[in-house]
C-alpha cells in the first residue's frame, strides 16, 4: 500500500491511496457494510454515509407495495455499489435461484453467497457452499463466498473460481469478536483472492484486528446497525479499518517476554 | 384468470404478460425492454414456475392461468 493519504472523508475510488479492488473495481473503502437490522431507512441511510462505504449488501424478499421506501434506490442515490446476498437460503439450488433473481433485478453479477446450515447457527454449510459457489461461477457470477473460518474451505472456495473469500469471525449477530485468528492469519497467508473478514464484529477494535491479520476488507452490518448511535458506530468503524490497515502496513513489533526499556539508561543523573 | 403472486392468488387480465403483471403491482410504467419508462432503476425481478424470466423477456412471456409467480426486490439485510 502507498501513502498515507489513506483517510479521504468522502475518498473516490479514483482518488484514494489504497484502494480495495476486487474484480478490478477500485473501491475506495475497505469497510463493505451490511443493512439488515436498522430500525429505519433514514437511519440506515445516516450510517452508511458516516461509515464511508462504497459497497453494501441487500437481501432479496418478496416485492410488498407497502414498503416502496426503496432501500435501492437509497444506494444508488448515495453511489454506494449494491452486493445483493442469498441470506435465508439452506440449499445451492436455493441460493442459484436466489442470485439469479438478483442478476435481474440489480443488474449486477457480483454476489455474496450465503448457504446456512441453520437457523439456530447460520453457520456456512460447507457442501452446499461449493456446490453452489461452482454452479454459480459457471454461471458466470462474481461469487463473494462467505465461509467458515476453515483455511482449507478457504481455498477450495478461491480454486472453485470465487471472487473473494468471506471467513467469519464468529457467527453472524453475536458481536464476539474474531474467535480464531490463527486461522484467519492462514487464510489470509495463503489466498490470491481478496479475503473479507464477514460476521461476529462487535465493535471497531475487531475490525481493526481484522485488518491488521491481513484481511482486505472487512463486512459487518449488526455491530452498526444495532448499535446504540449508529451513525456513530458507522465512523468508529471507517476509522477502525483504516487504522488496521496502516498498523499491518507499518509492521508492528515482536511482541517479547520482558520489559524493554525505550529510555536509555545511559548518561542517567546521579544524585549522591 | 387467477395466478399465484407471492404465495396468494392474484387476479390478471387473460393472456396479459410480465410486464403488465409488474406495472400493475409496482405502479410504475415499463418500456418493453423492461427498464422503467421513468429512468429511475425498478429493481425487481420476476421468477414464473421457479424459472427466472429474464428482464428481456418480460414483455413477450404471457401468463398462464395458474401461473406460480414471485416477484422480488432489495430489501435490508446482509
Amino acid at each position: 500500500m502507498a501513502g498515507t493519504t489513506v483517510a479521504g472523508a468522502a475518498g473516490t475510488a479514483q482518488h484514494t491511496a489504497d484502494p480495495f479492488i476486487v474484480d478490478g473495481v477500485h473501491l475506495g473503502s475497505r469497510l463493505i457494510m451490511g443493512t439488515g437490522g436498522a430500525p429505519s431507512l433514514d437511519g440506515l441511510g445516516a450510517a452508511l454515509i458516516a461509515s464511508g462505504t462504497e459497497l453494501t449488501t441487500v437481501a432479496m424478499r418478496r416485492y410488498s407495495p407497502a414498503e416502496t421506501g426503496s432501500l435501492f434506490q437509497l444506494l444508488v442515490d448515495h453511489n454506494i455499489r449494491v452486493l445483493p446476498n442469498t441470506a435465508g437460503c439452506f440449499t445451492a439450488r436455493d441460493a442459484v435461484m436466489t442470485a439469479e433473481l438478483a442478476r435481474e433485478a440489480l443488474e449486477t453479477d457480483w454476489v455474496k453467497l450465503e448457504v446456512i446450515a441453520d437457523e439456530h447457527t447460520l453457520l456456512p454449510d460447507a457442501v452446499e457452499l461449493v456446490d453452489a459457489t461452482e454452479q454459480l461461477v459457471n454461471r458466470g457470477f462474481k461469487v463473494f463466498a462467505y465461509t467458515n473460518d476453515d483455511p482449507v474451505l478457504a481455498l477450495r472456495l478461491e480454486n472453485l473460481g470465487a471472487t473473494a473469500v468471506m471467513p467469519l469471525g464468529s457467527p453472524i449477530g453475536t458481536g464476539l469478536g474474531i474467535l480464531n485468528p490463527h486461522n484467519i492469519e492462514l487464510i489470509v497467508s495463503r489466498a490470491s483472492v481478496p479475503v473479507v473478514l464477514d460476521a461476529g464484529i462487535g465493535t471497531a477494535s475487531d475490525a481493526a484486528l481484522a485488518m491488521e491479520l491481513g484481511c482486505d476488507a472487512v463486512l459487518l452490518a449488526t455491530a452498526v446497525t444495532r448499535a446504540q448511535n449508529p451513525a456513530m458506530m458507522g465512523e468508529a468503524f471507517k476509522h477502525a479499518v483504516i487504522a488496521g490497515r496502516l498498523a499491518k502496513a507499518a509492521g508492528r513489533i515482536p511482541r517479547r517476554e520482558h520489559a524493554l526499556a525505550s529510555s536509555a539508561m545511559e548518561g542517567r543523573a546521579e544524585f549522591l | 384468470m387467477n395466478i399465484t403472486l407471492n404465495g396468494t392468488v392474484h387476479a390478471v387480465e387473460d393472456g396479459a404478460s410480465v410486464t403488465t403483471l409488474i406495472s400493475q403491482v409496482t405502479g410504475r410504467n415499463l418500456a418493453p425492454s423492461g427498464q422503467a419508462a421513468d429512468g429511475r432503476k425498478l429493481g425487481v425481478a420476476v421468477a414464473r414456475n421457479s424459472e427466472v424470466v429474464p428482464r428481456s423477456q418480460w414483455f413477450v412471456t404471457a401468463l398462464a392461468e395458474g401461473d406460480d409467480v414471485e416477484l422480488v426486490t432489495a430489501v435490508q439485510g446482509g
